[in-house]
C-alpha cells in the first residue's frame, strides 16, 4: 500500500492544471462527431512549443501522431505554416492558418521551473471561429514529457469530440520471440503509442493472457513458471509476485472486477471441463459463478460489476453468455454462424467486443450486451483478444497473417474505418489496455 | 494389470513380472497388438521398457478431430498400446500433455487441451493405470510441434501426448 500511495503522488503532480486566462467559449462551431465515423479527418495545425531547447518540438510531435492515429485528425506539414509562433500568449493570426485550411490550431511553452519540473502551457484555438478553446498548463517531472504530451492530446481530442481520450495509457501485453514451435512469452508494458517498453518478465516460463487492474498499479495473467499453469497478480513497480489462490488444478483467463477488489478466471474441473470462479482478493473467499459440464472461460464483467459475459460450450460450439456476477440466469446472446469467444464489455457498457471465427477467418467484432447490432470491425487469417480503449471508441487485438511468422498488435476504431499498426520490438499478442492514469 | 501395477515397485522385478503379464494380456484380451508392441526382436534398437521403446514402438500420442476431445479409434488403439506398457513398466510416472490447433482462441484452447488431457488419462486409468500415475498439463496452442499454416499441420498439433516422467510418481 505505501507504495502505491507514493506513486500516486508522484503521479497526481501532473494533474495540476490550471485554466489560462484567456476566455473559454462555451461551445464552438468547431465539433468531431465520432459516432458517425469520420470519412475527412479535421485539419489541424500543431506547432512545435516554444522553448529553449528540442522539448518543444518533440511535444508537439507527439500530440500530432496520437491524434494522427485517432483517425479524427489531420494535422498539417509544418512546411505549409506561415505565421511562426513566437509568444503563444498572444492570440495567433487567424488568417495565416485558415489560409493552409487549419480548422484547429495547437500553440505552447515548455519551460523549465526552478524545482526542474518541467512546465507545459497550450492552447487550441479554433481558427475559423477566431476563439481560443482550451488553455491549461501543466507541471510534470522531466522523464514524464512524453506523457505530458499525451495528456495534452487528450485534453484536444476531449474538447472537440465530447469524449474523453485514451492517449495518457499503457498496454500490457506479451512479447515473443523464438521459434513457433518454442516461443518465448515475456510480459511487456509499454505507452499506448508503443514508447517506452519494459519487460516484466524474463521469458524462462510461457506467460498469457495479461491484463489490467482498475488501479493501473497490477496485471492478473497466468504463467507456467510452477509447472502448472495458475493465475498469478503482478505489482508493475515493485515487480512483487503471487499467486492467485491455492487450487489444485489449472486456473486461467483471469480479469479483474471493476472495484479491483476481485478476480474472476477459470478453473478446470477434474473430469476436464472448466468452471467460472470469483476470488475475492481480501478475504480469500472464492465464488463458484458456473457449474456446467462444459468449458466456461473468458469471463469479463461489466463495468458496473452486475454481470458477466462468457465464453461456453455448453450448447456444443463456444458461443457468448451473459449472467448475472452471481452466476444467475446465464443467457447466450451470440446465435450468428461460427463460433464467438473472448468477449470483453466496453467500459462504456453498451457494447461487448468479442473474437468470432467463421468460413476458415478470424473476425474481431461487437455486439450490444443483449447480442443485437453485431458488427465485424476486422477479418483475418488469424486475430483474436479485443481489448478496449478506456473511452471504449477504439479496439487493440492481435493478428497473425497466414505464414507470417508472428502476431502483430492492431488498433481500430468503432467505425472498422481506421485500422493502426502498434509498433512492437517484436512479435506481441495479448494486449490490455491500460485505464486512463491520472 | 491393476495388481502389477500397484507391486512392481522395484525396477529390477519389473521386468519379469511384466513380460508374463503382457503375455497374458495379448493372449486373452488384445491380441491384435501383440506384434504392435514390438517387445523383443520387434523393437529396434529401443531397449524393452525405454522411454525410447515407448516413443517408438508404442507411440506417445495421439491426435484429436477439430475441437473435439472424443479419443478417435486410431487414438484408442495407441493408448491401449500406452495402457498396457505402463502397466508393464510400473515404475514410471506419466504427464499427460494436451495440445490444441492455432484454429482458436487463446483462452478456449487451453480449455480444450486440458480437456483432451483429461480424456486421454480417463483412458489410461480405465485400462489399469492407476491415476496417482498421471498427471494432466495443458498447452492450449502453445506448444505446436507443426508450423504451418494447413490442415495437415492443424490435425499434427490437435493431440495428446503422454511423457514419461521418470521412475516413481
Amino acid at each position: 500500500m505505501m507504495k502505491f500511495f507514493k506513486t500516486f503522488l508522484k503521479i497526481g503532480m501532473l494533474a495540476a492544471t490550471v485554466a489560462l486566462a484567456a476566455s473559454q467559449s462555451a461551445r464552438a462551431q468547431l465539433e468531431i462527431d465520432i459516432t458517425q465515423g469520420v470519412v475527412e479527418p479535421v485539419p489541424i495545425a500543431i506547432t512545435d512549443f516554444v522553448s529553449a531547447d528540442a522539448t518543444g518540438a518533440e511535444i508537439a510531435g507527439v500530440i500530432a501522431a496520437d491524434l494522427k492515429r485517432s483517425g479524427l485528425f489531420a494535422p498539417i506539414d509544418k512546411g505549409a505554416f506561415i505565421e511562426r509562433i513566437s509568444n503563444p500568449d498572444a492570440a495567433p493570426r487567424f488568417d495565416d492558418w485558415k489560409v493552409i485550411n487549419a480548422q484547429a490550431l495547437v500553440t505552447g511553452r515548455v519551460t523549465q521551473e526552478a524545482d526542474g519540473r518541467l512546465r507545459a502551457e497550450f492552447r487550441l484555438w479554433d481558427t475559423f471561429a477566431g476563439q481560443q478553446l482550451v488553455g491549461e498548463q501543466f507541471f510534470a517531472n522531466r522523464a514524464n514529457w512524453r506523457r505530458v504530451a499525451h495528456i495534452i492530446a487528450d485534453a484536444i481530442y476531449e474538447r472537440l469530440t465530447g469524449e474523453k481520450g485514451y492517449f495518457d495509457t499503457r498496454i500490457v501485453y506479451v512479447d515473443e520471440s523464438g521459434p513457433k514451435n518454442q516461443r518465448v512469452k515475456r510480459l511487456a508494458i509499454m505507452d499506448q503509442d508503443g514508447a517506452n517498453q519494459r519487460y516484466l518478465s524474463d521469458g524462462r516460463s510461457i506467460v498469457l493472457t495479461p491484463r489490467f487492474s482498475p488501479n493501473r498499479q497490477e496485471i492478473t495473467y497466468m504463467s507456467y513458471e510452477s509447472g502448472q499453469p495458475q493465475v498469478y497478480l503482478l505489482q508493475i513497480e515493485t515487480g512483487q509476485r503471487e499467486l492467485v489462490g491455492n487450487f489444485p488444478g489449472m486456473t486461467f483467463a483471469p480479469r479483474f472486477s471493476p472495484d479491483g477488489q476481485k478476480v474472476v478466471m477459470s478453473l478446470l474441473r477434474d473430469d476436464g471441463n472448466s468452471n467460472i470462479y470469483a476470488m475475492d482478493l481480501r478475504s480469500r473467499t472464492t465464488t463458484r459463478m458456473t457449474s456446467s459440464n462444459s468449458i466456461d472461460t473468458s469471463p469479463s464483467y461489466s463495468p458496473d460489476g452486475s454481470r458477466v459475459v462468457f465464453t461456453s460450450d455448453r450448447g456444443g460450439r463456444p458461443h457468448i453468455y451473459v449472467m448475472g456476477a452471481d452466476g444467475s440466469n446465464p443467457q447466450r446472446i451470440s446465435f450468428g454462424d461460427g463460433t464467438y469467444s473472448t468477449p470483453v464489455w466496453s467500459p462504456r457498457g453498451d457494447l461487448i467486443a468479442f473474437t468470432k471465427q467463421t468460413g476458415g477467418q478470424f473476425q474481431i467484432g461487437v455486439m450490444r450486451t443483449d447480442g443485437s447490432g453485431e458488427r465485424i470491425l476486422s477479418t483475418g487469417y488469424l486475430q483474436e483478444g479485443p481489448t478496449w480503449a478506456p473511452n471504449g471508441r477504439v479496439i487493440m487485438f492481435f493478428r497473425e497473417a497466414a505464414g507470417g511468422g508472428g502476431p502483430r498488435l492492431f488498433s481500430i476504431d468503432l467505425t472498422g474505418r481506421n485500422e493502426q499498426a502498434i509498433p512492437t520490438p517484436q512479435f506481441a499478442s495479448d494486449p490490455a489496455w491500460s485505464p486512463l492514469l491520472d | 494389470m491393476r495388481r502389477i501395477a500397484a507391486i512392481t515397485r522395484n525396477p529390477a522385478a519389473v521386468a519379469l513380472v511384466a513380460m508374463l503379464a503382457i503375455a497374458g494380456c495379448a493372449n486373452k484380451q488384445t491380441p491384435n497388438n501383440a506384434a504392435d508392441l514390438g517387445l523383443g526382436a520387434g523393437g529396434g534398437s529401443a531397449t524393452p521398457g525405454s522411454s525410447q521403446d515407448f516413443t517408438v514402438n508404442v507411440g506417445d500420442r495421439i491426435f484429436f478431430d477439430t475441437d473435439s476431445s472424443v479419443i478417435r479409434a486410431d487414438a484408442q488403439t495407441t493408448l491401449a498400446r500406452q495402457a498396457q506398457w505402463l502397466n508393464q513398466y510400473g515404475s514410471y510416472a506419466v504427464t499427460v500433455e494436451g495440445h490444441a490447433d492455432e484454429r482458436g482462441t487463446r483462452e478456449y484452447n487451453l480449455a480444450l487441451g486440458a480437456r483432451r488431457a483429461a480424456a486421454t488419462r480417463d483412458f489410461l486409468v480405465a485400462r489399469g493405470v492407476a491415476a496417482n500415475r498421471i498427471r494432466t498439463i495443458s498447452y492450449g496452442k502453445e506448444r505446436p510441434v507443426a508450423v504451418c499454416d494447413n490442415i495437415s499441420c492443424w490435425s499434427q498439433n490437435r493431440r495428446a501426448v503422454t511423457v514419461l516422467g521418470g521412475a516413481g510418481s
